[in-house]
């Protein structure tokens, strides 16, 4: 099997502060990889460097695209990468009201991305809506309610909605389940799951939560000060920590 | 000294002369070079917005600065104008800008569409229909289609020029979602030459069609916003819609009280407090050439 | 199906004064498909973390892992994920999924990993946890509810849905009543029925008895500290 997504060396400076630097992997289909690291470890630089909204220093980043097969994103011309953007790839944004036109119906929101590749049939695309507003756990009742009138987990998941009606095979996501209330967070982590294994999602997903990696990722990368300093298998690296600051990190979750 | 109650602009030069204390059509020549490079900038890329400079005019935004300005760079001497209101040549702002040009530019002035070699339009397009040789020059308050769904400038430019137009079919599926059919009566978006969606102006979308194929120059001017964009004669123009929920044109159910056309777009005109009501055509040149034929 | 060679294992802790605590040293041992193996030893002396090193949970600091062919002392993390998908089985004796998913899908979800549709996972599913005594109307409730003894039934449930041809297990009759021990047993017996490679820790004399073909001191393998 071929990786879908391949980082090479990516350094990102801001100045003379380092965002990232020489930052390598590569991922494949079905694989959800996690970033975790405290504020400031560069792992937010990353995930925009790599999701190409933030053009790296050094380095590069390929996609296994349908058409052409690995291709550099960062050489890619603006459109084909914003048409990347809108088709193959997704980005969850922690707060949805990034992710979502909060003056535009729950129907119109799922809808706009194939509006956007050319769907022109009202019919289709409400009920492609309504099936996704069903895959997500979300009413389909509720189809021309606009987003401000659902609570923050009903958005959170119809940000998902709006992502993967398109099919796309690469997800970015940004601290997910980071405004939810627990009991929320659990359904959302649940609901990705069964997602990311029925439509073989390859995911990369930042955050600071370490349960939200255990419960989630297959693999697990660890920075600092803008470096990967661990990566491997999630539970091996959560439960046998190698490096001084993983150690730290694992050992600083509260229990319950 | 001036008589303080003398609130005139003054007398009306002489036919075909024009008051001599301002530059023919009130703009400098150098304005006007600046707004013909942006207008055929516009005529070369059709529906594409092009900035301009727009400068202060004697009368508030909202009020035609944009259209004026496109009008006074294309005048010449020889030029006879027609200037509408939603269709009528006797409202308030049709008559001051008609006079506005009537005293910079000294050129003849019509009410007969067919007679007018340049046409200034706030918001219809005439019935009869335009020929080739006249120039249609729409007042437009906010030029940019995608602007009440993309606050940001720089977003909207960037989706113009990738053509990536998906927007704008949210807000008519918004429209169908809520009212059950494409509710936008006015302002309708069109897609030019299959290339760039243009906002008309609010024209009502019954106006849409005449667009499509038009023999006449369509110019287009916001003032406030700084943007010109044009329709050279015989541009494919397009309104947007779906396929289950295609485009209709939309005009009240009725006919005209005044000259009994079953085809023109209608006002509504409140008779009494008793809920009597006649529809006019909104059009008044058409309307009242309708009348004269008939009692012929 | 296993075959450890030289294992070592040693924990740097460098929070607590840098500590370097080692726990094993030059593991030797191998497990044939249909053989059944205890490891024994007193507490303390490694069986828990030769389990988890086998399973690739811990990391291995010399030594090879051989697992059907994979040695998981160097493997690719996706590796050791295919092959805890399809080849080796766990049963832990911790249950550890997200709150609120219902048991039923708990149970059937390893199935479906390994590529089986849900009709027939969750058939599969029900079937062991009717076998396992757990009452249907618990099947719609999160197992994170439930009593210690059932947490470690469902656990057992989520080991055996999938025939893995190696199984871990860790203390699968512990806190189980006489019954479901022998449910338990029995499930053992039949997946070395078929074939199955299972390594075990079983404080219950009686069961290791009666389900192992031999023993395996962990001791002997301790890290002359």
């Amino acid at each position: 099997m071929n990786p879908i997504f391949s980082v090479r060396d990516i350094t990102k400076f801001y100045g003379n502060q380092k965002g990232c630097e020489g930052v390598s992997f590569d991922l494949y289909p079905g694989e959800v990889l996690g970033i975790v690291g405290e504020s400031g470890s560069g792992k937010s630089t990353l995930l925009n460097v790599i999701s190409g909204q933030l053009e790296p220093d050094q380095g590069d980043v390929l996609f296994d695209t349908r058409h052409a097969g690995m291709v550099s994103t960062t050489a890619m011309a603006e459109p084909e990468r914003r048409m990347l953007a809108r088709t193959d790839w997704a980005y969850v944004h922690q707060n949805p009201r990034d992710g979502l036109r909060m003056a535009v119906s729950a129907g119109g929101n799922i809808g706009e991305r194939l509006m956007n590749i050319g769907a022109r049939h009202y019919g289709d695309i409400r009920e492609t809506a309504s099936g996704w507003m069903g895959r997500v756990e979300l009413d389909t009742g509720r189809i021309d309610d606009r987003p401000s009138t659902f609570s923050g987990g009903m958005q959170q998941r119809l940000q998902i909605a709006r992502n993967l009606v398109t099919g796309p095979r690469l997800i970015f996501m940004d601290e997910p389940t980071g405004g939810l209330d627990l009991s929320v967070q659990a359904r959302l982590l649940d609901l990705l799951r069964n997602l990311v294994r029925e439509l073989g999602l390859a995911v990369i997903i930042v955050t600071h939560d370490l349960a939200v990696v255990r419960m989630l990722a297959h693999r697990v990368m660890v920075m600092q000060r803008g470096q990967v300093v661990e990566s491997g298998l999630a539970d091996q690296v959560l439960d046998d920590p190698q490096h001084p600051y993983s150690q730290l990190l694992v050992s600083s979750i509260l229990q319950v | 000294m001036t008589d303080p109650s003398d609130t005139s602009l003054g007398d009306t030069p002489p036919e075909g002369t024009h008051d001599q204390d301002y530059n023919f059509a009130y703009l400098d020549e150098q304005t006007k070079r600046m707004i013909r490079r942006a207008l055929l900038k516009g005529l070369a890329i059709p529906g594409y917005q092009v900035p301009f400079a727009s400068r202060e005019m004697p009368m508030p935004y909202g009020w035609g600065t944009g259209g004026v300005q496109v009008t006074s760079a294309c005048l010449v001497p020889d030029d006879c104008i027609k200037v509408i209101d939603q269709g009528a040549d006797d409202t308030t702002n049709a008559v001051s800008i008609r006079k506005f040009f009537e005293r910079t530019a000294g050129v003849r002035t019509t009410e007969k569409t067919g007679e007018a070699s340049l046409i200034q339009t706030r918001h219809r397009i005439p019935e009869t229909p335009l020929e080739e040789g006249q120039i249609l020059v729409y007042q437009v308050p906010i030029p940019e289609p995608l602007r009440f769904l993309e606050p940001r400038e720089t977003e909207t430019r960037k989706m113009h020029a990738l053509e990536e137009y998906g927007l704008m079919h949210v807000k008519l599926y918004e429209d169908i979602s809520s009212h059950g059919h494409i509710s936008t009566a006015y302002a309708y978006p069109v897609s030019v030459e299959e290339r760039y969606v243009m906002d008309p102006s609010p024209i009502p979308k019954f106006d849409n069609p005449k667009m499509h194929q038009c023999p006449a120059v369509q110019l287009f001017g916001a003032g406030r916003e700084q943007r010109i964009y044009a329709l050279p004669p015989y541009t494919d123009v397009v309104s947007l819609d779906f396929e289950d929920h295609p485009f209709t044109r939309l005009r009240n159910d009725g006919v005209c009280g005044l000259c009994g056309a079953d085809d023109t777009y209608l006002d509504e005109v409140i008779m009494d407090d008793e809920g009597t009501r006649m529809f006019v055509c909104s059009d008044t040149d058409y309307c009242a050439t309708r009348i004269e034929e008939a009692a012929e | 199906m296993f075959e450890i060679s030289g294992l070592s294992k040693e924990f740097h802790l460098h929070h607590q004064q840098a500590a370097r605590i080692k726990v094993l040293e030059g593991v030797n041992f191998s497990v044939l498909a249909g053989e059944c193996v205890a490891l024994t030893g007193e507490s303390g002396s490694g069986k828990s973390t030769v389990i988890r090193l086998l399973y690739g949970n811990y990391l291995a600091n010399q030594g090879a892992i051989r697992i059907g062919g994979l040695n998981v002392a160097d493997a690719e993390p996706r590796e050791i994920l295919e092959m805890r998908r399809i080849t080796l089985g766990y049963v832990s004796q911790f249950l550890r999924v997200l709150p609120r998913v219902p048991t039923l899908s708990v149970v059937a979800e390893p199935m479906m990993n390994a590529g089986a549709g849900e009709a027939e996972s969750l058939d599969k599913a029900r079937t062991l946890l009717t076998r396992l005594r757990i009452p249907e109307q618990l099947w719609s409730l999160s197992p994170l509810t439930f009593s210690g003894g059932e947490q470690q039934r469902v656990n057992i449930a989520r080991g055996f849905i999938h025939d893995y041809p190696a199984l871990l297990l860790d203390e699968p009759t512990a806190s189980l009543d006489a019954v479901n021990r022998a449910t338990v047993l029995d499930l053992i017996t039949e997946a070395k029925g078929r074939g199955a490679a299972i390594i075990g820790i079983f404080h219950d004399q009686a069961a290791r008895d009666e389900v192992c073909d031999r023993s395996i001191d962990i001791s002997q393998f301790a890290a002359m500290a």
